[in-house]
């Protein structure tokens, strides 16, 4: 690819946004082509999104200046960034749920409603870059993935030329992707710049013609993908040399029984059964890998075990050091907690359970351990010195213990929650979606900090998306399809297409989940 | 394609946490703006003089010794009903039933003095008047935390409906126990026996001071260093993690209800039996709600709510004397009130976030 002859579409020169004292972007200069599509890549709160949101109109720059097709812009709102034919697709879907698609597209637009000529638009964008959206689908029934293309539509529909989606693919399966990256390549050659954020490089190499690299705020530089590689990408993004490869450790003593599982069934308020006669075993010093697609009943089963999910029938049993079993269905949360029998879960939406966004480092670190003495007074010293432990230790990036969570970016966030679930010295460990949204390095600490926990004789149940991640960590497999047992294998010996077949051999095509 | 390439004026950017001291620096600004603001509007629309007005505010507030004192016992009993608030706030449970809760406590001591009368010893009252009317508080504020727990009922509404009841038992109980009879109110309770009267430390109006300072100094500790205190924010922030960690929702909010509404029912023992020994429907006053802007404005902080709700006395005391003074309309106190709250409260918005002008010259001096 010959850039010097390509135009330009956009250009960033100097541009800088501060939050306090925390610097976000400081001097990034940054072009994109027309007709390209550049993978934007930084660890968590290296400020890609800030970069991005100065080009959509959500933040206003401090300094610098913004270049659309050669002419000095000035970003002032979103409005003003479709007026220059920048659209961004967010993380968090932006669109009215009662409202159909062709509803949600012309939102906010001026001049006479007439959704009859707009569905005619919406159908020949689709027709133009493939597509599948029914106009008159309410949002509320649509998949994940369905809503997304309704964005993408949106963005298009007000003559975008320039595409911005930041972590498209962190809410997809696979073959969503597959497809998403299939209209994404359409796009590119009617001549649109598309600019995406995501973390997985396997991604970045499939789909991108040319990555930047943002660390600390700063513009690192840029690399034609074609020319580079994982490693060096991510040592770029990281700043030194990263290993990338997960360990399958031996614990220091033979592993044991430690939870059984038998016959559990799940049936939610509405009378949809979640789980179907469920009976696995979690042994010490082994990590239980569960793989499924999304929605097919990994929350449930852990919330079941964790005391959260009310259960129907069967029976989870908690096996001690001496051979004795306990009864785990029908106990609370903190009485599963205070019979010793400890289970730490990182649940999917990490602020929503299990951290107090408004609270700083330490008041979270005491959600767990405050009811510890027999005082009705807490003790505020451990709490903040495990805080600190956790931001030495797993180099969470914060101004300090005493900043609220909620302003942390989300993969420090992250570190906060397993760091402090780990630090509660479990005996069975689960994590959900451990590494969701984080960057590379960051999954390689809690990888290492997971099989930390193995060696030491935890037994360890992770739910994961990425089936790469799982084949390597794992010892045993239990795949699930459509809240049943769709097979228990070995890790060492699985293969890839072996368990995406067990995925959907029981469900079929079925992806409604939300 | 039509693009506006003009530069915003300005824009607003939020701060990071700001020093304290330029904090107060902001506050004090403002304050003196207020001030100068309501000169202005004093003279164009009176023609006095603003430094005498002020003078005279001040001189409302603290020109003898008697009005000094009656000016800390108001603040006391304002300060006491903005306690009881807090910890509900703090659960974003919002209680607006303080003004009920501070009735009932004051009808329940009202009863006690008027039926124990030369039944029991004096001190056996008093001991059952301060039972009762905590009791009767706490009971008011019971009733909503457990709509809220078990069928999730908005807590506003209920709270203020409960107001609606306290006013009309009070009602009621004034024409039961009118004296004398004919007057249409309850008149002074006890008039020469005494009994049920809150005794006196040092003079008439310390005892309400007392104990503003001891639950100031008792919620403070409970808030911020108890298990109990932190129970509460985490259910105010999110009832998810909170029963995610064990935590069981519906026992903290029925539990911090009840000692919402108890330290109400504190306030109407003081204002019943230690202040006024009578009761009317119009005892509280509405500093059941002045408390909810007290609070808010303290943002729940107990110790801040000291000079939060000595603002808010210390106006309405000086306001009500330049209207005398200067036989002002009412109105005109509350006009100067309502501009120096408005400062007051405004400069919160420049404490949290800075704005940005965007001329060239505004960019270089930020380099």
């Amino acid at each position: 690819m010959s850039e010097t002859k390509k135009e330009t579409a956009i250009s960033v020169r100097d541009l800088s946004k501060s939050f306090g004292h925390v610097h976000a972007n400081t001097h990034v200069t940054m072009d994109l082509y027309k007709g390209e599509i550049l993978a934007l890549l930084g660890e968590n709160g290296s400020g890609k999104t800030t970069l991005m949101n100065m080009l959509a109109g959500i933040y206003y720059p401090d300094e610098g200046q913004i270049f659309v097709n050669g002419k000095e812009v000035s970003i002032r709102s979103p409005k003003d960034a479709f007026n220059n034919g920048i659209g961004m697709v967010h993380q968090h879907f932006k669109l009215i749920d009662v409202l159909t698609a062709a509803e949600n597209i012309i939102l906010g637009e001026e001049g006479k409603l007439d959704i009859k000529s707009a569905c005619a638009k919406i159908r020949e964008i689709c027709d133009k870059y493939g597509f599948d959206v029914d106009p008159n689908k309410k949002i509320f029934n649509m998949s994940v993935s369905e809503k997304q293309t309704v964005e993408i539509v949106k963005v298009l529909y007000r003559g975008a030329d320039i595409l911005i989606l930041d972590e498209p693919t962190a809410v997809l399966t696979p073959q969503e992707t597959e497809k998403l990256f299939a209209v994404m390549r359409n796009m590119r050659s009617d001549g649109k710049a598309i600019i995406i954020i995501t973390h997985k490089l396997n991604e970045v190499k499939e789909i991108s013609d040319r990555v930047a690299i943002l660390r600390q705020g700063e513009y690192i530089g840029d690399m034609i993908t074609a020319n580079t590689n994982a490693q060096e990408m991510t040592n770029m993004m990281v700043g030194r040399q990263v290993v990338l490869n997960i360990e399958r450790p031996q614990p220091l003593e033979a592993p044991k029984k430690r939870l059984v599982v038998e016959g559990v069934t799940v049936v939610d308020e509405e009378g949809v059964t979640k789980l179907k006669d469920i009976s696995f075993d979690v042994e010490s010093g082994q990590i239980l890998g569960i793989a499924g697609i999304s929605g097919c009943g990994q929350k449930e089963l852990l919330e079941a075990i964790a005391g959260l999910q009310p259960v129907q029938s069967g029976s989870i049993r908690y096996i001690n050091d001496d051979g004795t079993q306990e009864e785990l269905i029908g106990m609370d949360p903190q009485k599963i907690t205070q019979m010793g029998v400890a289970l730490s879960f990182v649940p999917e939406d990490r602020l929503g359970m299990g951290l107090v966004g408004n609270m700083d480092l330490a008041e979270n670190m005491m959600l767990r351990s405050f009811r510890d003495n027999n005082t009705p007074f807490t003790d505020r010293k451990k709490p903040h010195d495990l805080a600190e432990k956790i931001v030495d230790t797993l180099d969470v990036k914060t101004p300090g213990i005493d900043t609220p969570v909620r302003k942390l970016s989300g993969g420090n966030v992250q570190k906060v929650l397993v760091g402090r679930e780990i630090a509660n010295s479990p005996s069975v460990l689960m994590t959900a979606y451990a590494v969701r949204g984080l960057d590379i390095n960051s999954s390689y600490t809690i990888y290492d900090l997971i099989n930390m926990q193995k060696i030491k004789g935890v037994a360890v149940i992770f739910v994961g998306e990425d089936l790469d991640v799982l084949l390597q960590i794992s010892d045993r497999i239990l795949v699930l399809c459509d809240g049943q047992v769709s097979g228990i294998i070995d890790g060492k010996t699985a293969d890839k297409n072996t368990v995406g077949m067990m995925m959907t051999k029981l469900g079929g095509e079925d992806k409604n989940e939300d | 394609m039509k693009t506006n390439n003009k530069e915003p004026l300005f824009h607003v950017v939020r701060r990071d946490d700001m020093s304290r001291k330029k904090a107060w620096t902001i506050r004090g600004i403002a304050l003196v703006a207020a001030l100068i603001v309501c000169a202005l509007i004093t003279t164009a629309l009176t023609g006095d003089n603003p430094l005498s007005v002020y003078a005279t505010i001040v001189s409302g507030a603290f020109g003898s010794n008697r009005k000094t004192w009656v000016t800390f016992q108001n603040l006391s009993v304002l300060l006491i009903i903005s306690l009881a608030l807090t910890p509900a706030f703090r659960m974003k449970f919002w209680n607006c039933g303080g003004e009920g809760q501070v009735l009932i406590g004051g009808l329940a001591s009202a009863a006690t003095m008027i039926l124990l009368d030369g039944k029991l010893p004096n001190v056996l009252v008093i001991i059952i008047m301060i039972t009762s009317s905590i009791l009767a508080g706490a009971i008011w504020g019971l009733i909503p935390a457990l709509f809220k727990a078990i069928w999730n009922t908005n807590e506003t509404l209920s709270t203020l409906m409960m107001n609606y009841i306290a006013t009309q038992l009070v009602a009621f109980y004034t024409v039961v126990w009118e004296n004398p009879k004919g007057s249409g109110k309850i008149g002074i309770i006890n008039q020469n026996s005494c009994v049920g009267w809150l005794p006196e430390i040092g003079n008439k109006y310390f005892l309400s001071v007392l104990v503003a300072i001891v639950i100031t100094v008792i919620l403070y500790i409970y808030l911020y260093y108890g298990k109990h205190g932190y129970e509460v924010c985490v259910v105010g922030e999110s009832e998810r993690t909170a029963r995610y960690v064990g935590i069981k929702v519906e026992k903290v909010i029925i539990r911090t209800m009840v000692l919402s509404g108890a330290l109400c029912g504190v306030a109407g023992l003081l204002l019943v039996g230690g202040i006024n020994h009578t009761i009317t429907t119009t005892i509280a006053g509405g500093q059941g709600f002045t408390a909810i802007m007290v609070a808010w404005l303290a943002k729940f902080n107990p110790i801040t709510m000291i000079f939060t709700s000595f603002l808010i006395i210390f106006l309405d005391r000086g306001a009500g004397e330049i209207a005398t003074v200067f036989e002002l309309n009412k109105s005109f106190s509350d006009i100067i009130t309502g501009i120096i709250l408005f400062f007051i409260i405004g400069c919160e918005f420049f404490i949290s976030y800075k704005v940005v002008f965007n001329s060239k010259n505004a960019k270089e001096e930020r380099k």
